[in-house]
């Protein structure tokens, strides 16, 4: 038994020589997470042809952990939420935003109410909202806690576990559809384009959950990569790879984020983010 | 009856849960449970075996993970059973068993990240301390007079291994074998934070709501809980260990900086970062303790107290289901299969289950954990019934269960339920992380927020609760002069 422990420790702790030139990247699990690995296997397969070098997807569990996957140059590049980047790159000096979708640069939240409510669509925050249920999406989310967060503090200038009788985390933004479709939740914040995703899937019944308003525009979700990856990959790597994700234009490959394509981005683009996580203690 | 101290202490802890039941929150919000359950329940029956591609690899996973985790805990805890006697080692082992798996992983998770050894440590090293305490305890029951008669000079491995070890092996087998299905539990569970076991692929598949591949996975889960006797043999077992850990997976590789960043600077509190001094570094305290611990400590032990007595009277009346005295064949049979369904089910598991079928509140929580200790404690309350010896004249029916077999196995009820307490409460901080504002939501918050030196302040407060609960336990289970006998503990 010890000789096999013995073992064990060393099989653990050898450190895996095949994958040292691996380029590694993931992706905040912000919607289905059954289909994480296909989504981004095809995007993972297009990565390896443009750069050539091996290019691996790893799935995670919470925004968080790819925010520690990052920082801990256990993935080089990942596409993060807005305040998920900017978390990322206040932990590790050097990186950069590298590209957002089309939408990114113009991005919504959607505030969605369960029809027996009795809210309206477009009517807009009301005080009939005080005293309803109302679920975030993930803890981490730009457009799923923070930006909702801080609209809803500034409508009623309170936090909002004060506004409504429960305020809840779904996890992710189609679990933030679901749960308010099914009435688990009288109200919800999520990200505008899982939810035309969904409603154009025909997952939602349109009839149950209706949008009451939408927030004003934000920059979101973007490709953040590390800044030694050009020590480790070559000189021109992160350059290379922005070029690799600014020329991604097959629809299937754009479909799976969902978004119309590419455009650059930079660290500055999401310096509102940055002061809206400092402003709600979120970021220290 | 009324002045004997049993009474009156069950009394108090009833009375005590009912006053907490007023603070608690326990409405279902969901604008249809049973329409979910309906759904969860025809999943169980039309599993979609298909579904789920990777079921092959979810198992061989949960397996591995259990198996190098229990294994290197139960080494290491054999040797520090053997210093028991040290303080500084039975602190060590009291302090490490406060603290979930969960957390541990979530713990290793910010320096090694999605690593195997994440999972491996985070299973090996609580067990690691309750395997050291249990050993120690089966220790002590042996009988010391063989290695009394030992010639002078005997070597002390020698000694031990003919005295005490060879007396108490079957002891230990048997406690090591039945911590290997609960290893089996917590491999599952640790999926949810991002393992390749079982529950991660669970809590994709219900996150979409694709009931089919719930129902595939749960109904794996229990074949192989279920069978565990059948396909782990002793002579078999050297095998498994040795193939276990070329299952795990490679996982990402670990970057060694992390872990020298983790201690010197992740986990020192943002002000002392930052040069605030003291006076900056108490502010930041007071406010964690004010903002995020007392509720969560609140909560926890709000929670606790429902859970534990509701537990209890689930054990009380669920023990006869399994007891020679109220049942037959066929009905023990029965409610064999009910006790180990309830009890092979990990509390995070159907905590998770019950919350997507009855939307958050402290309800989904309460029944989560009742039903799971409430199924143990029932199991070994049966088992105890049943070396009961009644009178060929004993009364039947409810009359038997009233003034025949319940005062009987009554003290060893309140000894299995008060050594659950640490346990429930263990699992109730734990919950937190599903969204219910126990102890366990803010370390996620802070996790979320990557802020380390937050959640371990968090975590340390945890397993101090823990801790006092457990000294609380073993006060009364003194006071009360509740014998407990190791070997049936679960």
């Amino acid at each position: 038994m010890i000789r096999g422990l013995m073992l064990a420790l060393a099989v653990l702790l050898a450190p895996s020589l095949a994958s040292a030139e691996t380029f590694v990247f993931t992706a905040i699990p912000d919607e289905d997470e059954t289909r994480l690995q296909q989504r981004f296997q095809k995007v993972a397969d297009y990565l390896s042809e443009e750069l050539e070098v091996d290019v691996h997807f790893v799935p995670v569990k919470s925004y968080a952990a790819a925010v520690t996957a990052f920082r801990n140059n256990q993935v080089q590049l990942a596409w993060f939420g807005g305040f998920s980047g900017v978390q990322a790159r206040e932990h590790v000096p050097g990186s950069r935003a590298l590209a957002q979708g089309v939408e990114d640069a113009e991005f919504v939240t959607y505030f969605i109410a369960h029809e027996s409510t009795g809210l309206k669509a477009g009517e807009g925050f009301s005080d009939a909202m005080r005293g309803m249920t109302f679920t975030f999406g993930s803890k981490g989310s730009t457009s799923g806690r923070l930006m909702p967060e801080y609209y809803l503090r500034e409508h009623f200038g309170e936090p909002p576990e004060d506004t409504f009788s429960r305020v809840g985390f779904s996890g992710n933004h189609s679990r933030t559809a679901s749960l308010v479709a099914s009435g688990a939740y009288q109200l919800g914040a999520l990200n505008y384009t899982v939810w035309e995703n969904e409603v154009a899937a025909g997952n939602i019944d349109t009839d149950q959950v209706t949008v009451v308003w939408e927030t004003p525009q934000y920059p979101d979700y973007q490709w953040t990569i590390r800044g030694d990856v050009d020590e480790r990959f070559g000189d021109g790597f992160a350059d290379r790879v922005q070029q690799a994700l600014l020329d991604m234009n097959d629809p299937e490959l754009l479909a799976s984020f969902p978004r119309s394509g590419f455009i650059p981005a930079s660290n500055e683009d999401y310096a509102v983010i940055r002061e809206v996580g400092q402003e709600l203690g979120l970021l220290d | 009856m009324w002045q004997s101290a049993t009474v009156r202490t069950s009394l108090g802890f009833i009375a005590l849960a009912i006053v907490c039941a007023f603070f608690a929150d326990f409405q279902i919000s969901t604008h249809d449970p049973w329409q979910e359950l309906g759904r969860l329940m025809m999943g169980l029956v039309i599993p979609d075996f298909l579904a789920v591609d990777f079921l092959g690899e979810a198992l061989l996973r949960t397996l591995a993970f259990a198996f190098v985790g229990v294994g290197l805990g139960a080494f290491v805890g054999l040797l520090l059973a053997l210093a028991f006697h040290s303080t500084w080692v039975r602190t060590g082992c009291a302090f490490v068993r406060a603290i979930h798996e969960l957390f541990w992983a979530l713990i290793f998770l910010q320096f090694f990240g999605l690593h195997p050894l994440t999972g491996v440590l985070a299973i090996a090293i609580p067990y690691a301390g309750i395997f050291a305490k249990v050993y120690a305890e089966i220790f002590d029951e042996t009988d010391p007079q063989p290695s009394r008669v030992l010639p002078q000079g005997s070597g002390r491995a020698a000694g031990l291994a003919f005295t005490r070890l060879s007396q108490a092996w079957p002891h230990l087998v048997n406690y090591t074998s039945y911590r290997l299905e609960c290893g089996l539990r917590s491999s599952a569970v640790l999926g949810f934070v991002g393992m390749p076991t079982l529950g991660y692929y669970l809590e994709s598949a219900f996150a979409q709501g694709l009931y089919g591949s719930v129902g595939a996975l749960l109904i794996l889960f229990y074949v192989l809980i279920a069978t565990l006797r059948l396909w782990v043999r002793p002579r078999l077992l050297p095998f498994y260990l040795l193939a276990a850990p070329f299952l795990l997976g490679s996982g990402l590789p670990i970057v060694w900086s992390n872990v020298s960043r983790f201690f010197t600077q992740d986990i020192v509190p943002a002000p002392l970062r930052n040069g605030e001094g003291i006076g900056g570094f108490g502010a930041w305290l007071l406010d964690l303790l004010a903002t995020q611990a007392l509720p969560g400590i609140w909560n926890t032990l709000l929670l606790t107290q429902i859970a534990l007595v509701i537990t209890g009277a689930l054990a009380m009346v669920l023990f006869p289901l399994i007891s020679r005295h109220f049942t037959g064949r066929v009905g023990g049979t029965l409610g064999h299969i009910t006790l180990v369904v309830m009890r092979s089910t990990p509390e995070y598991l159907l905590a998770f289950i019950l919350l997507q079928l009855w939307g958050p509140s402290m309800l989904p929580a309460v029944v989560a954990l009742a039903l799971h200790n409430g199924g143990i404690i029932a199991h070994l309350l049966g088992q105890r019934s049943n070396q009961l010896t009644l009178r060929q004249d004993a009364p039947h029916g409810l009359d038997r269960y009233v003034y025949e077999v319940t005062p009987r196995v009554y003290g060893p009820f309140l000894a299995l339920l008060f050594y659950r307490w640490e346990i429930i409460m263990r699992e109730t901080a734990i919950l937190g992380i599903l969204g219910i504002a126990t102890l366990g939501f803010y370390v996620d918050s802070a996790i979320q927020e990557i802020r380390f030196d937050r959640a371990l302040v968090l975590i340390l407060i945890t397993a101090l609760l823990n801790i006092g609960v457990d000294v609380l336990a073993r006060r009364l289970r003194a006071r009360l002069r509740l014998r407990h006998n190791v070997n049936c503990e679960p």
